[in-house]
């Protein structure tokens, strides 16, 4: 009885076990200063911004992002030429080397959320995944500041 | 022989001394130019658009201020916010000095861009932003006299299916709407703001 118990027991953590190890790249993924501006409405697109950190110690590879509040989330960078024209295209996959950090922020990446399902409203969060090559999953809560914001905290 | 010698001589020492007369004269008048070439700006402020409340708007309005020039549009949710969001702490850092410089933002998406949907745009920057468009002949009129570029370039996963590249600088003209300045997209407000200041004060 008691050995069936413990078998039991190993059983039903054996998935965690796997999981676990399973996500030790994207697991070890650390994000921080999130935050976005209001929008006007749902019909233009908004943008988020943060630093993704890899705190462990293999590469790990952004591949996509998903939200429920925009059908189709995006990274982009925005690029500046010599002539000072501005254009923002998709940027892909991003691989995050172990200790380094990428930002999203003014003048080079962000978060593009387009297909806005709802109005992002000042003072309001909303949850913002981040999808990584091996299967893991980093889920953020990102801060609505105002549209003119310049920052996570200013 | 001699005679001529000398009526040459003579003739050189004239020329001589006319080109000694003239040259201070041809000199202060090559400095003058040059002073004048350095104090005439590259170009004027010039156009004829629409505001965001719907009122005919020319550069004329805003004789005797400065004028804080920003081009883009009101889709763009990354460098146009981010300018304008600048403009706005530029303007609140001005102080008193705010009611000399009229911040001013022009579209490069006129389709898109009409004085409504500009109307529902700049004025949450609360920084007295004045939003302007026009048809699609103004605006390339007013491009090509601002020395501005701008390209739509279709993208399906963009709203309406296009986004636009655009010149991304903040342009500063003068109380004669003279160019006098522009900063590169992402200089810092504070920056922008120093520079302004001492401008203003000359
Ligand atoms: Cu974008």
């Amino acid at each position: 009885m008691k050995s069936i118990l413990i078998a039991m027991l190993v059983a039903m953590t054996l998935p965690f076990g796997l999981a676990t190890s399973a996500r030790a790249g994207a697991g070890d993924v650390v994000v921080e200063n999130a935050w976005s501006r209001a929008s006007i409405g749902t019909s233009r697109p908004g943008a988020a911004y943060m630093d993704i950190r890899n705190a462990g110690d293999e590469d790990v590879m952004l591949t996509g992002l998903r939200t429920d509040l925009a059908g189709m989330p995006e990274i982009h960078l925005t690029s500046t030429n010599e002539q000072g024209v501005s254009s923002m295209s998709p940027v892909g996959e991003i691989a995050i080397a172990p200790g380094e950090t990428v930002a999203l922020a003014p003048g080079g990446m962000h978060a593009m959320l387009m297909q806005l399902r709802r109005p992002m409203e000042e003072g309001e969060t909303f949850p913002l995944t981040l999808l990584f090559s091996d299967g893991g999953e980093v889920t953020v809560e990102v801060p609505i500041r105002g549209i003119a914001a310049r920052g996570p905290d200013d | 022989m001699t005679l001529t010698l000398f009526r040459k001589a003579l003739w050189a020492l004239a020329g001589v001394a006319a080109l000694a007369l003239v040259w201070p004269l041809l000199w202060a008048d090559y400095r003058a130019d040059r002073a004048r070439a350095e104090r005439e700006p590259a170009f004027q402020a010039d156009f004829e658009l629409t505001d965001h409340r719907g009122m005919f708007r020319t550069q004329e309005d805003f004789a005797g201020r400065w004028m804080l020039v920003f081009f883009g549009f009101a889709n763009c949710p990354d460098v146009c916010p981010t300018t304008l969001s600048e403009v706005a702490t530029i303007m609140e850092g001005l102080g008193n000095d705010a009611e000399q410089v009229q911040p001013l933002f022009i579209s490069i998406d006129p389709e898109r861009d009409t004085p409504s949907a500009l109307a529902d745009f700049v004025p949450r920057f609360e920084a007295g932003i004045i939003g302007l468009t026009g048809t699609p002949d103004q605006i390339a009129t007013t491009s090509q006299t601002f020395k501005i570029f701008y390209e739509r370039f279709e993208e399906a996963s963009a709203p309406d299916g296009y986004t636009m590249s655009h010149s991304s600088q903040l342009f500063l003209f003068g109380p004669e709407a003279g160019y006098v300045a522009s900063w590169a997209y992402n200089t810092p407000a504070e920056e922008i703001l120093a520079d302004l200041r001492e401008r203003i004060a000359q």
